[in-house]
């Protein structure tokens, strides 16, 4: 269980994170969603004690991180950035993390077989590929046999058989009643991995649901119709809940009715129907839509351009 | 692979074992510490660089002392360090202790290393405590050794002119194993200075600039300003215990040493402030 209260860290005139509340909760996969650089590296660097907040305060199970006698054993961290000696083998750097702890040998064995690293355990990490990295990230990070694990973007750049094996092992975590709090700037890995979502942009709360919830409420219920009679069928939908827009002279977009109502209407009032699809917006949109205003870089895109000239 | 297995099914939480509480002590910090010491290449070549140079240095340098010390003037005969002149090696092994002894802190640093460390020892001085004493006595020790080789066959080389001197006589041993000791406050100089700066660059740049470069800057002081200056340079303070014959205005071989490790103490105590304070 971790516990954000009021979380603030600037640094000199930018403030990375802003006023944070929010709490991460054992038993499932919760995503710390946010475009890149909305603050979450930072709040998790700040949740193992690595920075400190300018103001509020991070409980871990309850205790601040750096009270705990064996931090390893309630935290594994698995930080965006690689943490290890590139001149040493990945038996020396989780024996000398383990060391620190009096964790046993064995223990070391363990994680390097569980991540699969056995074969090049002795080889000096400096050569590993991503992948091997991050295997040894996670090694890293399961040695103390954690309550809670925190990962920064842990399939970045991860080819699909490793980005499989992450999922599984994040679901795998959870399932054990492992508090699991993952981050990623991609909405479509996050709907695959997480039951819950924490969404933030420039460092602010944006939202904090299920992920059931979140794609339920993203999806915007627009129903695409298709009638040689738009213009009538119009005037018979707009009202104060409903926007109708008309892309072509035969097509409208409807917002805030669903295909049944609209066929329904139509039908009572004769008008010819060649086509009534409901579109669903794909969560990559609506997570894109939520965070759009706290987006830190913009791309001025070409259809950006295009669509600002076609409204005015 | 039936190992593995084995290994495995008497795994699981390492807290339910019946070992000894899992946790951070002083003490598995610098276990920790010393297997981050030894597995890396920097440290032996490093180490095995400044033996070398220590004994080699101190061979070659007696050795050609002895040869030509027919051709020396009295004045030269008269302000001869034997002892000193076996141990001459220590002046360019400093480099290769001290760079060790920065690259152990700022090396975390480079490679993100840190990160890891600090998260295992959220509490982060005991990792400072650590890396200085688990360097320093790594570093006593060999250098040590590495001085009493230099003094031992250094002396057999000076014996042939009848210029060598003994363990025996006043002052000798302190030289010898200062040799050993202003190597390893140099070492711990470099740890401070690497916790302090973070920096390869800036930790070594600081520490030679400090050792070697500030004497030279001295040098073009007015004397009278020089004479009160001079012996309490780092550098200066700090060899002094491995001299035997000290030059009139010089320091005393232990209160020198005691200004050099002033001096360590005190960038050691600023690293320690600003490793708490600052964001790793």
């Amino acid at each position: 269980m971790i516990k954000v209260e009021g979380l603030t860290k600037r640094y000199g005139e930018k403030t990375a994170v802003d006023g944070l509340s929010f709490a991460v909760e054992p038993g499932v996969v919760t995503g710390f969603l946010g475009p890149n650089g909305s603050g979450k590296s930072t709040t998790m660097r700040m949740i193992i004690g690595l920075d400190e907040p300018t103001s509020g305060r991070v409980m871990v199970n309850g205790r601040c991180y750096r009270d705990f006698s064996a931090p390893l054993c309630e935290v594994g961290a698995l930080l965006e950035a690689r943490s290890v000696h590139t001149g040493r083998s990945a038996t020396n750097h989780l024996l000398a993390l383990a060391h620190t702890h009096g964790i046993p040998r064995r223990r070391v064995d363990e994680v390097i077989d569980l991540v699969g690293l056995r074969e090049v355990a002795r080889k000096r990490v400096g050569g590993f590929s991503l992948g091997m990295g991050q295997r040894l990230g996670i090694a890293s990070a399961l040695l103390g046999d954690p309550s809670i694990m925190i990962l920064d973007e842990p399939v970045n750049g991860l080819d699909p058989e490793g980005i499989r094996w992450i999922r599984n092992l994040l679901k795998g975590l959870a399932a054990e009643g492992k508090t699991v709090f993952v981050s990623s700037h991609l909405m479509s890995e996050m709907a695959l991995t997480a039951e819950h979502l924490i969404v933030i942009g420039r460092g602010r709360l944006i939202a904090d649901t299920s992920v059931a919830d979140f794609i339920h409420s993203a999806s915007a219920n627009t129903v695409k119709v298709r009638s040689p009679q738009a213009p009538q069928l119009r005037e018979l939908l707009v009202s104060v809940d409903v926007t109708v827009t008309a892309s072509a002279p035969d097509i409208l977009e409807v917002t805030g009715l669903t295909s049944e109502q609209i066929g329904r209407t139509a039908a009572e009032n004769d008008i010819v129907l060649y086509e009534l699809t409901p579109q669903q917006a794909s969560l990559e949109e609506a997570f894109m839509d939520l965070t759009r205003d706290s987006v830190e870089y913009h791309a001025d895109t070409p259809t950006a351009k295009a669509a600002t000239g076609a409204s005015s | 692979m039936t190992a593995v297995t084995e290994i495995d099914r008497d795994g699981g939480s390492p807290r339910a074992r019946s070992e000894p509480a899992v946790g951070v002590t002083q003490l598995r910090v610098m276990r920790s510490e010393w297997t981050k010491l030894h597995s890396l290449r920097s440290t032996r070549y490093s180490l095995l660089a400044a033996l070398a140079v220590i004994i080699g240095l101190g061979i070659l340098i007696s050795w050609g002392s002895a040869s030509h010390w027919d051709e020396e003037n009295p004045g030269e005969r008269l302000f001869f360090d034997p002892t000193l002149t076996s141990l001459s090696g220590i002046f360019l092994a400093q480099l290769a202790v001290g760079v060790l002894g920065v690259l152990i802190v700022s090396g975390e640093y480079s490679t993100g290393m840190i990160r890891a460390t600090m998260a295992a020892v959220p509490r982060r001085l005991p990792v400072l405590w650590a890396k200085t004493a688990v360097f320093a006595l790594v570093t006593f020790v060999l250098m040590t050794v590495a001085s009493f080789v230099a003094f031992a066959a250094g002396q057999a080389m000076l014996a042939s002119e009848h210029i060598s001197t003994t363990l025996s006589r006043p002052g000798v041993l302190t030289a010898v194993i200062g040799g050993g000791l202003y190597l390893t406050v140099v070492g711990t100089l470099g740890v401070a200075l690497g916790a302090l700066l973070r920096s390869t660059a800036g930790g070594i740049a600081t520490l030679f600039g400090l050792l070697l470069v500030l004497p030279i800057i001295v040098l073009f002081l007015p004397a009278s300003w020089r004479e009160h200056i001079e012996k309490y340079l780092p550098s200066n303070a700090g060899q002094a215990i491995f001299r035997v014959l000290h030059e009139p205005s010089a320091l005393s071989s232990w209160t020198g040493f005691a200004l050099f490790c002033g001096y360590a103490l005190a960038a050691l105590a600023g690293a320690a402030v600003l490793l708490r304070r600052r964001d790793a």
